[in-house]
């Protein structure tokens, strides 16, 4: 498969990879290498210049319209400031056009998922923090309880230790619903502290150049972070990202 | 966290612009005295308040014909306004062909169509509330149009991922995001519908004893009462900037809710 903006300018280029039911796989590379190109493909929010991209064996657009639930988080919470936190979360249950009384009920189970209190429902998005509004984010996506949870950077502009905290929610959340996670990121450790694979892309025209399989087990707990088998594939990583962005 | 006292910050924004008004009215009197100027060229400002004081029952009458002629015809443009704007959101085919006649509406002299206008609504309210509404229809129009078309395009992506109709994208996105611009639009609209109804009454009378502040600056003019159209111009001055005012309290209000803190308009 293979994406160009104009002729002159390809984006990807030879990307050949599976992506399995209920697996969680993490996107590594440089900036700009078309990994965030590559996951709105998968979206079907575009379409490859050449090539094919399948979602349960069908195009991205048909497998979202038929029953394949698809949730994308973006790198900003992208919340709605005139709309409350229960209301944001309930945006996509009322475009898909859910009946209303199951909304509460799902609502309240993903406020619960993301350590959320019926208190912090009512408030307007402004009132929360940077690591609060992400999780109001990730709640839109998980309400509606995606087959495949494709995710861009969420956690980019937020500092060390939310991130982590956060990485550790995100797989916990994973763990109890196994949705297909696709996770776009630039930073090592939150690859493998996530994935069970990650596959690692160079600079544009962004290519796959190689595949790391992560061979902890989950609950992925804190400690991981100063195993050294985590930090031996953090190094390796690390190197080939050095090589990527070369 | 906002600590500044709201009434101390009232008096702060209000002190300063009295302040320069005193000065000038001191040296409006020097003038007068100083040059001995013909009350017919530029009264004293006593005169003038005298006028106010003598003619405040007209004045007022005038006020609320006016008034309520700049509220038809504001009131006329944020609905047709903001109708056109949804329009034009929808189809690029339509703006580029609409848009370029409502930059015409905008910049064509009021007052070489004034006369058309009453040949076609006839001599009347329903003349001045409609040159009013030509004068204050584009702001909100152009803040609209831009508002609903200015969409972040992550947020459209959300709501194609969720299969959102067209119908939902328009009502549930690009409306609540434009509601910013086209109350900005509708900041300005509100002087510009005075102005308009103002004007208005320069050609058209509501009928004998019934008439707005344009009519009563127009007459004044012809004769020679120089301090009363002082005291008319005054007041529709006045009045302009209350409903301004007025305008801009509603989409304060309404814009707490789009917006942190203290809220400034865009635009």
């Amino acid at each position: 498969m293979a994406v160009s903006f104009g002729p002159s300018r390809p984006v990807l280029k030879e990307i050949t990879c599976d992506i399995h039911e209920g697996e969680f796989v993490s996107l590594l590379g440089p900036s700009g290498c078309g990994k965030s190109t590559l996951l709105r493909l998968v979206a079907g929010l575009i379409s490859p210049t050449s090539g094919q991209l399948t979602l349960a064996g069908l195009s991205p657009v048909a497998a979202r319209r038929g029953d394949q639930r698809v949730a994308f988080v973006f790198q900003e919470p992208n919340l709605l400031p005139w709309r409350s936190v229960a209301d944001n979360i309930r945006l996509p249950l009322e475009l898909r056009g859910l009946p209303r009384r199951e909304h509460a009920e799902r609502i309240e189970s993903s406020l619960k998922l993301i350590g959320l209190t019926a208190d912090d429902s009512q408030k307007p998005p402004r009132s929360l923090s940077g690591g609060m509004r992400m999780r109001v984010s990730l709640a839109r996506a998980l309400v509606t309880q995606p087959d495949l949870l494709l995710l861009d950077e969420p956690f980019a502009a937020l500092d060390d230790v939310l991130r982590q905290q956060l990485n550790e929610e995100l797989a916990q959340i994973w763990m109890q619903h196994h949705w297909t996670g696709l996770f776009v990121t630039h930073n090592v450790a939150e690859a493998v502290f996530l994935s069970q694979r990650v596959l690692v892309m160079n600079k544009r025209p962004g290519t796959i150049i190689a595949e790391i399989k992560i061979p902890f087990s989950y609950p992925r707990k804190p400690e991981l972070r100063a195993d050294p088998d985590f930090a031996r594939l953090c190094g390796e990583l690390s190197q080939q990202l050095r090589e990527a962005a070369r | 966290m906002n600590t500044t006292n709201p009434g101390r910050k009232f008096l702060e924004s209000i002190v300063p612009p009295l302040l320069l008004f005193a000065v000038v009215v001191v040296v409006w009197h020097a003038c007068v005295l100083g040059f001995h100027l013909k009350p017919y060229v530029l009264p004293a400002p006593l005169a003038v308040a005298k006028a106010l004081v003598n003619d405040r029952a007209i004045l007022v009458r005038a006020v609320g014909y006016t008034g309520s002629a700049a509220l038809c015809g504001f009131s006329a443009s944020l609905l047709i306004g903001t109708a056109i704007a949804f329009v034009f959101s929808q189809s690029r085919i339509i703006r580029s062909c609409g848009y370029p006649y409502f930059i015409f509406l905008q910049t064509v002299p009021i007052v070489a169509i004034a006369p058309l206008i009453v040949r076609w609504c006839g001599n009347g309210f329903q003349s001045v509330a409609f040159v009013s509404l030509i004068l204050s229809l584009f702001p909100i129009l152009s803040n609209g149009t831009q508002g609903l078309l200015e969409i972040d395009p992550d947020l459209l992506d959300l709501f194609r991922l969720n299969n959102a109709s067209r119908w939902q994208i328009l009502t549930k996105l690009r409306f609540p995001s434009a509601v910013p611009g086209i109350l900005a639009g509708a900041r300005t609209s509100s002087g510009l519908a005075v102005v308009g109804a103002i004007v208005g009454e320069f050609f058209v009378g509501y009928g004998s004893k019934r008439f707005g502040l344009g009519y009563l600056i127009n007459t004044t003019n012809d004769q020679l009462q120089i301090d009363r159209l002082f005291a008319a111009v005054f007041t529709s001055t006045l009045f302009g900037i209350a409903i301004f005012g007025l305008v801009n309290l509603i989409s304060v209000t309404i814009l707490r809710r789009w917006y942190d803190g203290p809220v400034e308009h865009r635009n």
